[in-house]
């Protein structure tokens, strides 16, 4: 199918060529990003999921200890003893570029450096079940900063893949063919105009020939000669 | 230098505190949605967010989805999960694949 604005001019076909050439150069360039996207993205999403339901797992069982524990002394005492946290967590965010997809990179650090200060209360008044729950949490920390870096990385992968999915199929079954439809077009139509001038060519040198020549008139001369005869 | 915030029902989310993150007692969604607008503008990298209160925010962060950062995650709470955090992360699959063909069958 050919649109119908295209000019059927040899500079427009010389256009529509190199549009098609850039066309499909862009095309298989985009159909290899969306390949290796694609890879790297089943590698990271199955990471992501292990993480995720390790963090959920860890979570929960946390989020139990911290019921146990608050069962078993006085909300006041509990609301105290986590008032004033000693400990504090910075982030350092980077960011890498995974083809052409800026994802970021996070790197912990702590206030200070002693593992034992998240335990932000003295021993005295709170059960030992509260110091299990704020240890389990600590534990699963590393693992929901990873769960972060990764869960972000996998939805920024995941936009960009159909991004470029939807530009390969957008040059695949749009852009490539009309390119094609309108060169087979433009050479049609400049084909025939080159045989409609090459007709016209040949009648004119007949009429030409026709004129210098009478040869019309000299064969019905010698039609009638023979008869005569 | 980044911080890390924590939002979702004080029940939930006290314990993080002990931790060194920021946390910020959430009741209702309308509170929810003017706190995850101003962390986000005030150097929080990672915010995690409890299912029972991402549920109401759904809106809000889906703002922030194409955004390197803030990073938002959401994490089960004591009560009222919705399971959001897993389907999320079928739905990236989705999106990229056009159909979760890897955790599909678990369900």
């Amino acid at each position: 199918m050919a649109s119908s604005q295209v000019n059927p001019t040899r500079m427009e076909l010389s256009r529509q060529k190199k549009k098609l050439l850039t066309a499909t150069k862009g095309h298989k360039l985009l159909k290899d990003k969306r390949d290796e996207l694609m890879r790297q993205f089943l590698e990271l999403v199955r990471v992501n999921m292990d993480l995720r339901l390790k963090v959920e797992a860890g979570i929960q069982s946390a989020n139990q200890n911290f019921v146990i524990a608050k069962a078993s002394m006085s909300e006041e005492i509990l609301h105290t003893a986590l008032m004033a946290p000693k400990q504090n967590v910075y982030l350092d965010v980077e960011k890498k570029n995974v083809m052409s997809v800026d994802i970021p990179v996070l790197n912990y650090k702590t206030r200070t450096s002693d593992e034992n200060d998240i335990y932000s209360y003295g021993f005295a008044y709170t059960s030992c079940d509260l110091d299990d729950a704020v240890k389990s949490l600590a534990d699963i920390l590393p693992d929901m900063l990873k769960l972060a870096e990764t869960e972000k990385a996998c939805q920024l992968m995941a936009a960009e893949i159909e991004k470029t999915r939807r530009r390969v199929n957008a040059l695949e079954h749009v852009i490539i063919p009309q390119a094609q439809a309108n060169i087979k077009y433009i050479t049609m139509k400049l084909d025939e105009n080159e045989r409609s001038t090459q007709i016209r060519l040949m009648k004119v040198k007949d009429m030409m020939l026709e004129e210098a020549h009478h040869y019309k008139q000299k064969q019905a001369q010698a039609l009638l000669d023979a008869e005569a005869e | 230098m980044y911080k890390i915030a924590v939002m979702g029902a004080y029940d939930s989310i006290y314990g993080f505190a002990a931790l060194g993150l920021d946390t910020f007692p959430v009741s209702d969604a309308k509170e929810g949605e003017n706190i995850l607008r101003s962390l986000a503008s005030e150097g929080y990298a990672v915010i995690y967010i409890t299912e029972a209160l991402a549920a109401g925010l759904a809106h809000e962060i889906k703002k922030y989805q194409e955004q390197v950062i803030p990073v938002i995650i959401q994490i089960p709470g004591v009560s009222d999960n919705t399971g959001a955090g897993v389907a999320g992360v079928k739905k990236s699959v989705e999106q990229a694949v056009g159909s979760d063909i890897i955790f599909g069958g678990n369900d």
